[in-house]
């Protein structure tokens, strides 16, 4: 029986996107909260230093910047970063693929020892290679004997810097390699593909995206690193100083413009890095989405 | 291009995947490797493609000992069942992987992936990635990829299993018909007992890592060799009842003919297919009077449980248009016969 025209009810439409919403007023205070917290907090602060480092002027700011201890530091910077970039996608890949393609004894282990580096602090990162190098340390002697030097030099400052990002990369790409699982490598394998062809045939395009996110924090972290690298350095000024311990020392010398107009440079670093994180970011969420996803999305 | 496995074995910490497999199929033959979820039967498969080593057994292809061969050396075609297609791969790369990683010349590789388009109907679609097909074209991408390098057998596991019915329809009558005129042979996994019966020419039903029936589909179907292939391939109804008199078992108001050698008093089980139930609404011979206790309509048959007295139930199955035509109704009082059935002792295990 069909209803009568006077009993079918009207309801009034619900937008599904504001059914699930909080009223007006919460919206704008989340947002403003938000908002707010990033200016005073991020904002400020970053026009703060380029304000500083112009402060005296741009010639000041070019003499601060090419000045040879400052460019020594970039120097050391970029080594550093570089090191510990290569070192952390050999382990980043090689802890991947051990963990996500065998079983062995110590796996969970492994898994956990790897996030290591972010629960110590860096200042006792450092303080492990000192006792381990040093001069009173483990090796010292023998180090000094042979007339090897780590710390106050480029290894132990590459190896502190190493340590302290070894899990981004690795962080990265266990659960990427988790999720994608080893069929498209089987599939290779029985038709006739060798371990290295595997490799660069098909597992490498499949986790890029992910490795090369995985660098980029890896960098800047590294580009970035204080507290181990303060350790191990010894601030010899031109020689063991990276960019953050060049800053320091120029602000402990009441230097105020030339340590602003060089961390100028570490900010520049890192908006660049946030920039290319960004995009890879896009990329790799697009290369992430399992083909199940994009039938759904795509084509019925 | 035969394959024959002998005394396969293969364990996981003590659970046994697949335990002392024997089988031999011949040049050019289809067969389905039939069974529940876990019985082994991909573990089997994958074995003979080199994708696990057996813990002890010998796997031969083409008369040649295979078992620790490589992929390579063995040259078998293997098609997953969520396809496993390169997904940064076009169409065109995908079908020409296994030609290239043998250092096939840039033409062969041409003309061979063209061809392979042909054949699976997606001319026109190379230059598109695996995201941009549908299921069933992805599989037929997927089969290709595996036929490119010429191998001398081809295994899928599950081959149809993530795809929805009418797709798996049509995939599977182009299997036969790629089979057909390939020739090549072909061993196939699946779970379903009506795909293994439609397409293979041979059934092989895996239970618990062992081979409890190797037969063609009829023989499988009519002369189930255990009690687990009865249950399991088709429906059926159970009755457990024992040897009443020599060669005569009794349940309900039914009598079964049974083997002179079972003695009095063995317990046993009757399995007997729904649609062996003959119905009348007219008594004749040998029949029993039941009532209709519930109807369900499946299609082309209508399935009723029938009220044979001292609660006591069976189901029957009847083609529609004779149900229709008897005038069979909920409730109504019917006759029926068991025309044909199967008795298994029941063992002290079970």
């Amino acid at each position: 029986m069909a209803p009568r025209v006077d009993e079918v009810k009207t309801y009034p439409v619900l937008d599904p996107a504001r059914a699930l919403t909080e009223p007006r007023w919460v919206r704008w205070v989340l947002i403003a909260v938000a908002l707010s917290f990033i200016a005073l907090f991020l904002l400020v602060p970053l026009a703060q230093v380029f304000a500083s480092a112009l402060d005296k002027g741009m010639g000041y700011y070019f003499n601060a910047v090419r000045e040879p201890a400052a460019l020594s530091a970039v120097k050391l910077t970029l080594v550093a970063a570089f090191f510990s970039v290569v070192f952390n996608s050999a382990f980043g890949l090689a802890s991947a693929w051990a963990i996500t393609k065998f079983r062995f004894p110590g796996k969970s282990l492994l898994i956990t020892l790897i996030d290591l580096p972010f629960t110590v602090s860096p200042v006792v990162s450092g303080l492990i290679y000192v006792l381990l190098f040093g001069l009173q340390g483990l090796l010292g002697p023998w180090l000094k004997a042979h007339n090897l030097h780590i710390i106050f030099a480029l290894p132990g400052i590459v190896l502190a810097t190493v340590f302290v990002t070894f899990p981004f990369i690795s962080r990265e790409l266990i659960p990427l390699m988790q999720e994608q699982g080893s069929e498209e490598e089987e599939a290779a394998m029985v038709l006739g593909a060798g371990g290295r062809q595997i490799f660069w045939k098909v597992t490498l395009p499949n986790i890029q995206w992910g490795l090369l996110y995985g660098v980029i924090l890896c960098n800047a972290r590294a580009m970035g690193e204080f507290g181990a690298v303060s350790v191990v350095s010894g601030h010899i000024r031109g020689l063991t100083n990276t960019l953050p311990l060049h800053v320091e020392i120029l602000y402990n010398e009441y230097d105020f413009t030339a340590a602003f107009a060089v961390a100028s440079l570490l900010t520049f670093l890192a908006v660049l890095t946030l920039i290319a994180k960004t995009l890879v970011g896009l990329k790799y969420e697009k290369s992430r989405q399992t083909p199940a996803a994009q039938a759904e999305s795509g084509i019925a | 291009m035969s394959i024959e496995v002998r005394g396969l074995c293969k364990h996981y910490n003590g659970f046994k995947a697949v335990h002392n497999v024997s089988a031999k199929l011949e040049t050019g033959s289809l067969t389905a490797l039939l069974g529940p979820s876990g019985s082994g039967k991909s573990t089997l498969l994958r074995m003979i493609a080199g994708l696990e080593v057996p813990d002890s057994g010998e796997i031969h292809l083409t008369g040649r000992e295979a078992t620790f061969a490589s992929a390579k050396e063995r040259n078998v075609g293997f098609v997953f069942q969520h396809y496993a297609l390169f997904k940064h791969m076009t169409v065109f790369e995908n079908i020409a992987f296994g030609l290239r990683v043998r250092k096939q010349g840039e033409r062969g590789i041409q003309d061979r992936v063209f061809e392979l388009l042909k054949l699976i109907q997606l001319t026109g679609y190379e230059k598109r990635y695996p995201s941009q097909l549908s299921g069933g074209q992805r599989q037929r991408v997927a089969v290709a990829r595996a036929l490119a390098p010429r191998p001398e057998v081809l295994l899928l596991d599950e081959p149809f299993g993530a795809l929805d019915a009418k797709v798996r329809e049509e995939l599977r009558e182009w299997i036969l018909r790629l089979h057909e005129e390939t020739n090549m042979t072909t061993l196939f996994v699946t779970h379903d007992q009506q795909e293994a019966m439609e397409v293979a020419g041979r059934i092989l039903i895996m239970n618990h890592g062992e081979i409890e029936q190797d037969g063609t589909p009829i023989e499988i179907f009519d002369q189930p060799a255990t009690h687990f292939i009865a249950q399991f391939v088709g429906e059926s109804n159970f009755i457990d009842t024992e040897v009443s008199e020599k060669g005569l078992a009794v349940w309900g108001p039914f009598r079964f003919s049974v083997a002179p050698s079972l003695p009095v008093g063995k317990k046993i089980r009757i399995y007997f297919r729904p649609n062996d139930v003959y119905m009348t609404a007219q008594f004749e011979t040998l029949q029993v009077r039941a009532r209709i206790a519930k109807t369900r309509f499946k299609g082309t048959t209508i399935e009723y449980k029938l009220d044979i007295g001292e609660d006591k139930y069976i189901s029957a199955q009847i083609p529609k248009g004779v149900a229709l035509a008897s005038g069979f109704k909920e409730g109504g009082e019917v006759y029926a016969a068991i025309t044909a059935f199967h008795v298994f002792p029941i063992d002290a295990e079970g």
